[in-house]
């Protein structure tokens, strides 16, 4: 892999920047991968790297059925943060939190992570006693987290309205301040460049149809390019992780349905951090073209359209009107959709299933993106190991017959 | 933008007045204190959400407030009809796919 640096711009400057280096190979499939991962998003990928890099498993195939990232890890509005509310997920998000700190140095690629921090809005008392209770969690689990008050709101984001003449006036926040935005597609393709590098095969345009067992055991996965044997397979694939569950033949507590999001024409910078209301419900960053980032809640209804409808787009952009007035006239540019697999208790699933030597990866709903580095790290460690990572093992599929959920629905700052 | 036909309305709105409320003939178990955990875990949290023909809840929750049932397809979100509750779909994932294959088998 040719390193990159700012001697090699300069250098691939003079040939017009005709002869960088294809960033990974298009192998063809191996008989046989000791690991197969299902799924080229940011956590499969990220998978892959972290098997081959850390744990030394090298001979790892990544399955993708269409290009890598082009499901929710190219779809989703970035936000990072970890100030959820339970210990269990605080862990798990924090130690995604770190990995993100020293990412692009450890992959050799800008993946335009930005702590520029992250503000949830309090629109009511209780949207107060609630936040002051997180933050105080954050920081007994060592996350960083202030609550201000209305004021000091106002001070740090100019043009947010925090009048008392809104419908759902601002009573205050809670801000992290190491939150924020990265670049979705330098990480997928910065994992993906890095893993290739450590000798992972990324099979794109492979769609897998099944899985082989052969007395119960999973042995490998059936696709359009035939049949890929792999001693452990690991399935990462978001919105459509129940229709997988079912191939391999069992259930998943999952439903699968359209988020959206959208953006809108560039314009002069208006908006420096990340906020967020779930009074409300929407949420805006800017990205460092200009435009601003727009998204919120999911279609109540299941789908696997990747497109949503259009009551939800007009809540949502009344939300950030409610937010920000000053944007009542910016004219949106795009819009699309993702499908999120949401879990009951607003938890990811990363587990051992009932067939051996299968585990899924999945339910990161709409809020995956942040965790993308921690999720793929402890994904293989577990795949490596055969057993599941401490950090992961409260998120085991069987806590939905036990009870022992881990609420973060109401509870944390909820959503993305 | 769904264009759906409350059953109980006789008349096609729009989805702003609906809500939909998840898959739809799942039965309570008659004596959830003698169902194992697998049993209750199953029925409180596992959904089929499938990708394809799905039965769902829905209601008209601004409009008559009434429930009834939906067969839609969950990729091309399709509505192929609604019905009330206590009825039975008149359309599911074996009719289709036995329709398809007959209209496969008459241009053969
Ligand atoms: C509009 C939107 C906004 C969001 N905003 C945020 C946010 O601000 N912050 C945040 O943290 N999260 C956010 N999310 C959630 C986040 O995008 C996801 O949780 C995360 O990207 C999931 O990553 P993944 O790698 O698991 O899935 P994906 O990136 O979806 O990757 C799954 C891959 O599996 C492939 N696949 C599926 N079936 C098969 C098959 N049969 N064979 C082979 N391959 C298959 C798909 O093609 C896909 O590439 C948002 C999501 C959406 C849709
Ligand atoms: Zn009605």
């Amino acid at each position: 892999m040719q390193r990159y640096s700012g001697f090699g711009l300069f250098k691939h400057a003079f040939s017009h920047h005709e002869n960088w280096q294809r960033m990974w190979r298009n192998p063809t499939p191996k008989p046989v991968y000791d690991v197969i991962i299902v799924g080229g998003g940011g956590h499969g990928l990220a998978t892959a790297y972290y098997l081959a890099k850390v744990f030394g498993v090298k001979n790892v195939a990544v399955v993708e059925k269409g290009w890598l990232g082009g499901g929710n890890t190219a779809r989703n509005t970035t936000i990072v943060r970890s100030n959820y509310l339970w210990d269990e997920s605080a862990q798990l998000y924090e130690h995604a939190m770190k990995l993100w700190e020293g990412l692009s140095q450890d992959l050799n690629y800008n993946v335009m992570f930005s702590q520029r921090g992250v503000y949830n809005l309090c629109h009511t008392l209780q949207d107060m006693r609630d936040s002051e209770r997180r933050v105080s969690a954050n920081r007994l689990n060592g996350v960083d987290g202030e609550l201000l008050d209305a004021r000091q709101v106002a001070e740090e984001i100019p043009y947010l309205d925090c009048s008392k003449n809104t419908r759902y006036p601002i009573m205050g926040s809670t801000v992290q301040r190491r939150g924020g935005v990265a670049r979705h597609d330098a990480v997928a393709w910065g994992y993906a460049r890095a893993a290739d590098a450590l000798g992972v095969d990324l099979l794109q345009q492979t769609e897998v149809t099944g899985f082989r067992k052969e007395n119960g055991v999973v042995i490998g996965v059936e696709t359009n390019r035939g049949f890929i044997g792999g001693k452990r397979v690991g399935v990462v694939t978001a919105g459509n992780s129940g229709h997988m569950a079912k191939l391999a033949g069992f259930r998943l507590p999952l439903e699968s349905h359209p988020l959206q999001a959208l953006v809108s024409e560039p314009i002069k910078p208006v908006i420096d951090s990340v906020i967020m209301s779930n009074a409300v419900h929407g949420y805006i960053s800017q990205s460092d073209k200009g435009d601003l980032v727009i998204g919120a809640g999911i279609d109540g209804w299941n789908g696997y359209g990747q497109r949503g409808s259009y009551p939800t787009i007009e809540h949502t952009l009344q939300a950030i009107v409610e937010m920000f007035p000053v944007l009542s006239r910016v004219r949106m540019n795009r819009q699309w959709g993702g499908i999120v697999d949401t879990s009951p208790d607003a938890c990811p699933i990363i587990s051992k299933t009932p067939v051996p030597n299968l585990f899924f990866n999945c339910g990161w709903g709409t809020g995956g993106f942040k965790a993308t580095p921690g999720s793929g790290h402890v994904f293989a460690a577990s795949l490596a190991k055969g057993e599941m990572h401490p950090l992961a093992k409260p998120f085991a599929m069987d806590r939905f017959h036990t009870g022992a959920l881990i609420d973060e629905h109401g509870a944390a700052a909820v959503a993305h | 933008m769904l264009n759906i036909f409350c059953p109980h309305c006789g008349e096609t709105r729009s989805e702003e007045e609906f809500h939909a409320h998840g898959q739809a003939h799942i039965v309570r178990p008659e004596n959830p204190a003698e169902c194992s955990d697998e049993e209750w875990g199953d029925y409180i949290f596992f959904r089929d959400n499938p990708r394809g023909i799905h039965h769902e809840l829905w209601v008209h929750s601004g409009g008559c407030r009434k429930f009834f049932n939906a067969t839609r397809h969950t990729v091309t979100y399709e509505i192929y009809e609604t019905y009330k509750i206590g009825e039975k779909p008149s359309v599911t994932e074996a009719s289709v796919a036995a329709a398809k294959a007959s209209a496969q088998g008459v241009t053969a």
